[in-house]
C-alpha cells in the first residue's frame, strides 16, 4: 500500500489497535494516529529527535530491550506495548528520577495545570518518593528578552537547546556542566533577547522556563481560550488567546504546518495589550453627541448621502469588512484605501516560509483582493464632495487638514475619536479578540479568528455596524452572523468562490490564485 | 620512566615484547624489530582478503565489548562512494586500566602500522587517533611516530609508494570519560560536547562526520600487524580455554596487589596465576578479598569466583563478570567495599553526560545513599533502594555509563551486603570499614 505522498505504507499493532503509517515514521508518531499518547519529554515534533529523557520507552515484540519510541522507526508487522509491566516500570522509574532534585512547588509554579511532569506523574509515576537525602539547588536566572530560568524544575530534556540550535539557529544555549549538576547555560555574552526565542517557553514542558511578561499572572486552569489569528504582521500566525474573566493575559501559537510550525515570533506574543484597552468607545454617537445605534446608523448614511466615501482603512480588519466597506465606496462612487506600517523582517530560519514579516498588518492581501488600495497618504485628496469614513485607526493618526477638507466624517472604531474637529456618526466596534471574522495572509490563506473576550458597552463587530449603514442606504445586508456575511462575500467575490466558515475550519484556505479582487 | 618489571616466564610477550625498549620507539628501531612489514604485505593485498585474515584470526575487539574485528570492519561498505573513517579509540578512560598507554608509550609504531591496515581494509582515507588528554607522554610518543611516518612516505596520500592514500590525525581529549564511548568520542572530534549518540544508526552507516566509520581500540588495531606477519592461524591457535578467545591479551593489574603492571598472557590463562604467580599475589600481610577483573565497569567478584576463573571473554561471564577492558582492580581485606563502591559511583556521578534521566538522576542518587551509608546514616532500606535504582539505571539509557554505575553497586551488595549491613546497624570496629585507606595507603608506600 502507497500513502498520498508516495511513501509506502507499515502496518503495525500498538497497544492492540492496528495502524497504517508511512515508513520512516517513529512508534511515537505512529501511537498519536492509534490514539494512544506514549508519555514523553525530549521529543517534540517540532524539533530535532534527541531520543534522551528515556520517558517514551516501549516494549516492541521479539526486541530484548525496551525501545524509545521516538527514536525508534515503525517496522511491518511489529507489535508495539506501551503499558507493560517493565515499559511501566521503566517509565515509573524515569519519573522517580525526574521528580527527587525537582522543588515539587507546583503551588508557586506558573506551569503547573499544563506540565507534563505533573500529568504524567498522575498519569503514571510514583505517589511517593524514596529520596532521603538533600535536594539539589540551583538559582534562578533570567535568560534575557522574556524569559526565566528556573533550573530547579528543569528536567534537561534540551527542547529548549534544540529550538535555538536548529529552528532558530542561533545556538545561545547549551548544557553546562555534567551529571546532575547540569544546567541549561548561555553562550558567553547570550540571552534570549531574540526574535523568536520566546517559543522556548511553549517548548518547555516543565516550569523551567517562564514567561516574565505572564509570571504570577494567572493560573493556567483559570483561563479561557479561543483560537485566533495574530495580527502582529502578514504572516498570520495561529494563536490561541488566553483570557482570564475577559483580560487577555496571554497568547501562545496554534500549531499550524501550513502557516506558523508550532511557533510565534516575541513581537506578536507580547502584543496584546491593546486588546483590554480602557479607553474604548463604548457608545454610538452622533454630531450631537452619544447616541443609540440607530441614530448613529442613520446619522452615518445621511453622511454618506450624496457624497462619495473616501474611506481609509486599518488593514488589520477582517476580510467581511473590507467587502463591506468596498460595497459601501461603490454604492457611492468613492474608494477605499489603507496604509501599511512597516518594520524589519525576522524570519525563523529552520521552519518554512515563517518570519515577522515587514508588513506589520494582518490582511493587506486580503484588503487588495477585495478593492482596497494600499497607499503611503491614504488620506490624499479627501475634498469637499467626500465623506471620510474612518473605519479602525488612532484618531492621533488622522491629519486634521483631511478632517476639515471632508465634507462629513464617518468614524468607526474601537477607541473613542477624542477631540475629532469634524464629525457626523461615531460607532463603536470590536477588536479582532472581541469578533468573528477572517483574515487573509500574505500567501493568500484565509483564516478564521473566534472570539475571545466580550466587546466594551455597546461595541458590535465592525461588519455588522456596516451591514445596518448599507441597509440604510438601501443595499441588500441582512447579515445576522458573520459567517453569513462571509458566505454572501464568498458568492460575489471570485477569490473567495466556494469558501464557508466550515471548509476553511481552523487551518485556513487559500484563495483561488486567478482571481481578481474588485466586488 | 623505564617499564617496570621483565616478562613473566608464563607471559607470552607478542603486544608488549618491546616494552622497555627505547629504541623500538623511533622508525628505525622499530623497522629494525620487524616493523611496517605488514603493512607492506597488506597494502599489495585486496581489502577484502586483509579482513578475511582478521577474520579468521578470532580477534576481537579489545576494548571492553568483544566485538569481533573482522565482522566488524567488514560492515564498512566497499566502494560506496562516499568517505570512511577509522577511528582509533585512545581514550582509554575506564579506571583500572592501563594497557593502551604502554602500547603508544613503548611502541607508537605498531600503533601507525595497525592502524594504516585497517584503515587500507575498511577503504578510509582518513584515520583519528583519539588519545585521552591526561596521557602527556603517549601523545608525544604518538605525535612524533605519526611524523616520521609522514616523512617516510609510509603513510600519507601515496602509503609506501602504493599510490594508497592512509591519513592519520592524532586528536586530543579533553578529559571526560564519557569520551571513550564510541560515538561521543566521534562528537568530541567533531567539535560538539561528547554525549552518546541514540544507535541506530550504527557508525558503520553514519559515524564521524556522519560517514561510514569504524572505531577499533588501541590495543585491537596493534594485534592486527602480528596476525599479518605470523598468520591467522597462529593467532587462533593462541587459547588456553575457548575457542572463540584468541591471542593474546594485555591484562593491568592494580590495587592491593604486589606487583602492579601490564601482563600480557594468552587467552584462557588461570586468574588465579595471574593474580598470585604473576602478579605475586597480595601485600605482605594481607588476604585478597574482591577483584574487579575488566575495568570498573564489570560486576566484582569474589575471590572464589576470580580463582576458578579461565581469563578469556567466556570464562570471565562464566564467574560472575566480563573481561571488559582486562584492567584488573585487587581488593584486600583492609578494604571497605561499601566506602570503594561509593567511590566508583562518585566517578560515574561525575562523569555523567546528562542526556538520559536514569543516568544523570541516578549515579548521583546512588552516590548520595552510598556516601551516607558509609558515614553510618544508613538504612537496611536504602539497600533495596539501591538495588532498585540500579535496576531502573540498566539496560534503559542511550549508552553503558548508566549500567556501569550500577553493576558494581548490584555485585557488591549481592556478595558483600554483610559490610555494608555492619556499617548500617552500626558496627564500625573493624578495620574493614574505616581504617582501610589509611592502612592500604601505608601498604602502597612500603
Amino acid at each position: 500500500m502507497t500513502a498520498p505522498g508516495g511513501h509506502q505504507l507499515v502496518n503495525l499493532t500498538i497497544e492492540g489497535r492496528p495502524v497504517s503509517v508511512p515508513a520512516g515514521t517513529s512508534i511515537l508518531e505512529a501511537a498519536k494516529t492509534a490514539g494512544v499518547l506514549i508519555p514523553h519529554y525530549c521529543y517534540h515534533p517540532g524539533l530535532p529527535v534527541a531520543g534522551s529523557c528515556r520517558m517514551c520507552l516501549v516494549h516492541v515484540e521479539k526486541s530484548p530491550k525496551l525501545m524509545p519510541s521516538c527514536a525508534t522507526a515503525v517496522a511491518e508487522g511489529q507489535v508495539v506495548q506501551v503499558h507493560e509491566p517493565r515499559a511501566d516500570e521503566a517509565r515509573k522509574g524515569v519519573l522517580e528520577m525526574l521528580l527527587i532534585n525537582h522543588p515539587l512547588d507546583c503551588p508557586i509554579c506558573d506551569k503547573s495545570g499544563e506540565c507534563e511532569l505533573q500529568d504524567f506523574t498522575y498519569q503514571e509515576g510514583p505517589a511517593h518518593s524514596r529520596l532521603r537525602d538533600p535536594k539539589r539547588f540551583n538559582a534562578a536566572e533570567d535568560f534575557g528578552g522574556d524569559v526565566l530560568y528556573v533550573a530547579n524544575r528543569c528536567i534537561l530534556c534540551t527542547r529548549c537547546v534544540r529550538f535555538m540550535e536548529s529552528v532558530h539557529q542561533d545556538a545561545v544555549l547549551n548544557v553546562s556542566e555534567r551529571g546532575d549538576r547540569a544546567v541549561i547555560g548561555r553562550t558567553e555574552g547570550g540571552d534570549l533577547a531574540r526574535p523568536w526565542a520566546g517559543n522556548v517557553v511553549d517548548v518547555c514542558p516543565v516550569g523551567a522556563l517562564l514567561s516574565k511578561d505572564f509570571l504570577n499572572k494567572a493560573r493556567v486552569w483559570e483561563l479561557d481560550r479561543a483560537a485566533s489569528i495574530c495580527t502582529g504582521c502578514s504572516q498570520g500566525c495561529n494563536i490561541m488567546i488566553e483570557t482570564r474573566d475577559t483580560s487577555v493575559v496571554r497568547l501562545k501559537p496554534r500549531p499550524n504546518p501550513d502557516v506558523n510550525a508550532f511557533f510565534m515570533c516575541d513581537h506578536g506574543r507580547l502584543d496584546y495589550r491593546w486588546m483590554n484597552r480602557q479607553d474604548r468607545c463604548a457608545a454610538p454617537a452622533t454630531g450631537a453627541g452619544e447616541s443609540d445605534w440607530d441614530s448613529a446608523v442613520t446619522a452615518a448614511a445621511d453622511a454618506l448621502e450624496g457624497r462619495r466615501a473616501h474611506i481609509v482603512a486599518s488593514a488589520s480588519l477582517d476580510n467581511e469588512v473590507f467587502w463591506l466597506l468596498g460595497r459601501v465606496a461603490k454604492k457611492t462612487g468613492g474608494t477605499v484605501a489603507f496604509a501599511v506600517p512597516t518594520g524589519p523582517e525576522a524570519p525563523l530560519p529552520g521552519a518554512r516560509d515563517l518570519a515577522l514579516r515587514a508588513d506589520r498588518v494582518a490582511n493587506a492581501t486580503g484588503a487588495g483582493l477585495l478593492g482596497a488600495a494600499r497607499k503611503d497618504d491614504p488620506f490624499a485628496g479627501v475634498g469637499p464632495g467626500d465623506a471620510l469614513v474612518i473605519a479602525d485607526l488612532d484618531p492621533a493618526g488622522v491629519p486634521v487638514s483631511a478632517l476639515e477638507a471632508a465634507g462629513a466624517v464617518v468614524w468607526l472604531g474601537t477607541v473613542h475619536p477624542g477631540s475629532l474637529s469634524k464629525l457626523n456618526a461615531a460607532l463603536p466596534v470590536a477588536n479582532v479578540a472581541e469578533c468573528e471574522g477572517t483574515l487573509t495572509n500574505l500567501r493568500g490563506r484565509v483564516q478564521r479568528h473566534l472570539q475571545a473576550r466580550p466587546a466594551p458597552g455597546m461595541a458590535r463587530p465592525a461588519w455588522s455596524a456596516l451591514a445596518d449603514i448599507l441597509m440604510a442606504l438601501g443595499e441588500e445586508a441582512g447579515y445576522q452572523t458573520a459567517e453569513e456575511a462571509f458566505a454572501a462575500m464568498a458568492a460575489a467575490v471570485p477569490a473567495f468562490t466556494g469558501m464557508t466558515y466550515a471548509t476553511i475550519g481552523l487551518r485556513g484556505a487559500v484563495v483561488a490564485s486567478s482571481a481578481e479582487g474588485a466586488p | 620512566m623505564g617499564y617496570p618489571h621483565k616478562p613473566h616466564p608464563r607471559e607470552t610477550p607478542v603486544i608488549s615484547k618491546h616494552f622497555g625498549d627505547p629504541e623500538a620507539r623511533s622508525l628505525a628501531g622499530w623497522k629494525a624489530r620487524g616493523g611496517y612489514r605488514a603493512l607492506e604485505q597488506a597494502l599489495a593485498m585486496p581489502p577484502a582478503a586483509v579482513i578475511d585474515v582478521v577474520k579468521n584470526s578470532g580477534l576481537r575487539g579489545r576494548g571492553g565489548a568483544g566485538f569481533p574485528t573482522g565482522l566488524k570492519w567488514s560492515f564498512m561498505k566497499q566502494d560506496d562512494g562516499k568517505p570512511h573513517y577509522l577511528c582509533c579509540n585512545a581514550d582509554e578512560s575506564e579506571p583500572g586500566t592501563f594497557k593502551d598507554r604502554e602500547i603508544m608509550r613503548w611502541t607508537p609504531h605498531a600503533l601507525v602500522e595497525g592502524c594504516a591496515i585497517g584503515a587500507y581494509a575498511i577503504g578510509a582515507q582518513r584515520t583519528y587517533i583519539y588519545i585521552r588528554g591526561e596521557f602527556t607522554e603517549p601523545i608525544r610518543a604518538m605525535e612524533a611516530a605519526v611524523a616520521e611516518a609522514y616523512a617516510a612516505g609510509l603513510i600519507g596520500g601515496n602509503a609506501m609508494g602504493t599510490g594508497k592514500q592512509v591519513d592519520i590525525h592524532v586528536h586530543k581529549g579533553a578529559g571526560a570519560y564519557i569520551c571513550g564511548e564510541e560515538t561521543a568520542l566521534m562528537n568530541s572530534i567533531e567539535g560538539r560536547r561528547g554525549n552518546p549518540r541514540v544507535k541506530p544508526p550504527f557508525p558503520a552507516v553514519s559515524g564521524l562526520f556522519a560517514q561510514p566509520t569504524t572505531i577499533n581500540n588501541v590495543e585491537t588495531l596493534t594485534a592486527v600487524p602480528h596476525i599479518l606477519n605470523n598468520g591467522a592461524e597462529w593467532y587462533k591457535a593462541m587459547s588456553l580455554s575457548n575457542p572463540k578467545s584468541t591471542g593474546t591479551k594485555l591484562f593491568s593489574a592494580c590495587g592491593n596487589i604486589a606487583k602492579p603492571g601490564n601482563y600480557e598472557v594468552v587467552m584462557g590463562f588461570p586468574f588465579r596465576d595471574f593474580l598470585y604467580d604473576l602478579c605475586g599475589g597480595p601485600l605482605p600481610g594481607r588476604k585478597f578479598k574482591a577483584v574487579i577483573p575488566g575495568g570498573s565497569s564489570v560486576p566484582i567478584q569474589t575471590m572464589a569466583e576470580a580463582e576458578a576463573t579461565l581469563m578469556d571473554y567466556e570464562g570471565f561471564v562464566a564467574q560472575g563478570s566480563m573481561l571488559g577492558s582486562g584492567g584488573a582492580i585487587v581488593l584486600d581485606d583492609a578494604q571497605s567495599m561499601p566506602r570503594m563502591i561509593a567511590r566508583l559511583t562518585r566517578f560515574y556521578a561525575h562523569e555523567s553526560c546528562a542526556q538520559c534521566t536514569q543516568c544523570r538522576e541516578g549515579t548521583a542518587w546512588t552516590t548520595k545513599i552510598l556516601d551516607r551509608i558509609v558515614a553510618g546514616h544508613g538504612t537496611f532500606e536504602d539497600l533495596d533502594t539501591l538495588l532498585s535504582i540500579a535496576d531502573n539505571m540498566t539496560g534503559k539509557t542511550i549508552c553503558v555509563l548508566s549500567d556501569s554505575c550500577a553493576t558494581p553497586v548490584v555485585s557488591g551488595i549481592q556478595k558483600f551486603r554483610d559490610e555494608f549491613e555492619a556499617l548500617i546497624a552500626g558496627r564500625r570496629s573493624s578495620t574493614v570499614a574505616m581504617g582501610g585507606h589509611a592502612v592500604a595507603r601505608a601498604g602502597a608506600s612500603a
